[in-house]
């Protein structure tokens, strides 16, 4: 028994050892990125790569902030509008389908998943001529192709499936007898979404934003084919930043740092939100 | 059947949501195939209809093949590394340890962080000066005694570095999604096995493995459609390298370098498809399964 008992002690600690191994491993990332930041340049060389800097010095950081701010600034602009639409939309489309369904609301449903893990390529070139005809024919040059309402559109419309989804797989816990008990009141539709759904949304609202928060303000891939240099966000103005050959390696990592921290403290803060947006997108990447 | 009165509003409430979708991704999906069937390699030209041509022909092209074999090898590794570390990270956790929340926390952060701020740390930890030169992996590499080497430079191995930073960003992801799938299985049906005379990698070969699958085909669904359309995390570590080319990239330079729209439709397409390929009955397979619970 003690025998048992003490093998048991052991597997523990074995476990424990190999997670705190892990943890090591993966905060070593953070470690440069941290420790590069505050270095000046005279402790560039080599040699000193992973030493802790001699001298401490917000040069870098001073720098890169003059360089990132238009980014982060286009980033907001983009992420916050955007991901409140994005829940209005799937909010909307996530009642209708859990609970005033019409026919064919399961085949809807499903085309509307496999939205959700088209690879973006698929529909880029297409999209860019449409978003540059957006500019001909409205006469409003730099606004849909090449500024930031043509990508929040963008990230709008492709963000409906995840965000309806989410929605959808909330709602569902909502008791159908309520729906029903405002219907038998005399409530429409829309009132009963009113006083009865949007009340109780709230967790699922929070997933959502945080959600498509974060996946407008890490994207890249429509930024670098929608937006130009005044409309650049956060990520392509980073990747410009870090791609210059004549930046230094304390300038790239304080950039890199003040670029995620808007989503590192969501992710701080708002973890367990965080988490189940994850849950609910082991459907979606 | 209900009547239309009932269950019209609440079709013309997603009517909006219906046409961004019918538009936005069946509509541009069709428009890029398509311009991939047309010959319309430069801005101005109408495009004349060729059928499967730039299909076929894009197999004459030595980096289309480079950056098929670079997909294939950043797939094998990331996900298998992913799927691997995950489930071992979940693993350790599953019989709850001290501080399991803190633990958690830190294996998911990289998921908080985009790919193009993670490529640049990681550039410098992969970067392949050696000896005098080194910084990085290399240098902490030279001062325990493991071998120097190029990593994503490597040409025969440079994608298999080039997927570690993918599996550090994404393994906490799986992990999560495996550590749920632990915790789903009732404690009753591993006691029971226990009851039955079964040791506990016997419960665990043939209690609990069997109940984790449809969480390992999730986390290999979600891991292998984001490997298959790689893109920011190879160009914030090497732009636009030969070297670490891959599908979306080479697309990437065919429209905006080349000025090429049938060929980077073409690659596009063939993304697509090869996403489209498992994703499809992996959507319909588990819309039924929801159907049938």
């Amino acid at each position: 028994m003690t025998a048992v008992i003490g093998r048991r002690r052991a597997s523990t600690g074995v476990r424990l050892a190999l997670l705190i191994a892990f943890v090591v491993i993966f905060l070593i990332p953070i470690y440069v990125l941290l420790v590069t930041s505050f270095k000046p340049l005279t402790e560039a060389d080599p040699g000193q790569a992973w030493n802790l800097p001699r001298t401490w010095t917000f040069e870098a950081w001073r720098v890169a902030w003059e360089k990132l701010a238009p980014g982060l600034w286009n980033s907001v602009l983009l992420a916050v509008p955007g991901s409140l639409l994005s829940c209005v939309l799937g909010s909307l489309n996530g009642y209708v389908l859990s609970k005033w369904r019409f026919p064919g609301a399961d085949l809807l449903f499903t085309l509307f998943l496999f939205g959700m893990f088209i690879p973006y390529q698929g529909v880029m070139i297409p999209l860019v001529q449409l978003l540059v005809n957006l500019n001909e024919l409205t006469g409003l040059q730099g606004v849909f192709y090449g500024g930031i309402p043509g990508l929040t559109l963008a990230h709008v419309v492709y963000g409906i499936p995840i965000c309806t989804l989410i929605f959808r797989n909330y709602y569902v816990t909502i008791p159908d007898e309520l729906i029903e008990a405002s219907r038998v009141d005399g409530a429409g539709m829309l009132r009963t979404y009113w006083s009865v759904v949007l009340p109780v949304s709230a967790p699922a609202i929070a997933v959502v934003i945080i959600w498509q928060f974060t996946s407008m303000w890490n994207d890249f891939l429509f930024a670098v084919f929608l937006t130009g240099p005044t409309s650049w966000p956060t990520t392509v103005m980073l990747n410009n930043i870090a791609g210059a050959q004549a930046t230094p390696y304390s300038q790239q990592m304080a950039a890199a740092i003040l670029a995620s921290v808007p989503t590192m403290l969501i992710y701080v803060l708002l973890g367990r939100f965080f988490m189940r947006g994850l849950m609910a997108g082991a459907l979606k990447g | 059947m209900r009547r239309a009165r009932t269950w019209l509003p609440g079709l013309l409430l997603v009517t909006p949501s219906i046409v961004a979708i019918g538009v936005f991704v069946y509509g541009m999906l069709g428009w890029n195939f398509r311009l991939a069937m047309t010959d319309k390699h430069d801005e101005v030209s109408e495009g004349k209809f060729v059928g499967l041509k730039n299909f076929v022909d894009i197999w004459d092209l030595p980096r289309w093949h480079l950056s098929v074999q670079h997909t294939i090898m950043f797939t094998l590794v990331f996900v298998l590394g992913a799927l691997v570390l995950g489930w071992f990270l979940a693993f350790l956790m599953e019989k709850g340890v001290r501080g399991e929340g803190t633990f958690r926390a830190i294996y998911l952060f990289p998921m908080a962080i985009s790919f193009v701020a993670t490529g640049i740390v990681w550039r410098w930890l992969m970067n392949s000066g050696m000896e005098q030169r080194a910084v990085g992996l290399n240098r902490l590499f030279d001062w325990i005694g493991l071998p120097q080497w190029q990593w994503f430079r490597d040409p025969d191995w440079g994608m298999a570095a080039m997927a570690l930073p993918a599996v550090w960003q994404m393994s906490g992801y799986v992990m999560a999604l495996f550590l749920a799938g632990f915790r789903g299985v009732p404690e009753e049906l591993r006691e029971a096995a226990r009851v039955d005379g079964c040791n506990e990698w016997g419960v665990y070969r043939y209690v609990v493995l069997p109940m984790l699958r449809p969480v390992t085909l999730s986390a290999l669904i979600i891991l292998g459609h984001i490997s298959l359309k790689v893109f920011d995390l190879i160009v914030a570590v090497s732009g636009k390298q030969i070297i670490t080319d891959v599908p979306a990239v080479f697309m990437w330079v065919a429209v905006f370098d080349s000025h090429d729209p049938a060929k980077g439709a073409t690659i596009a397409s063939y993304i697509v498809l090869s996403v489209a390929i498992f994703v499809i009955p992996y959507l319909i397979w588990s819309v039924r399964k929801e159907r049938r619970s």
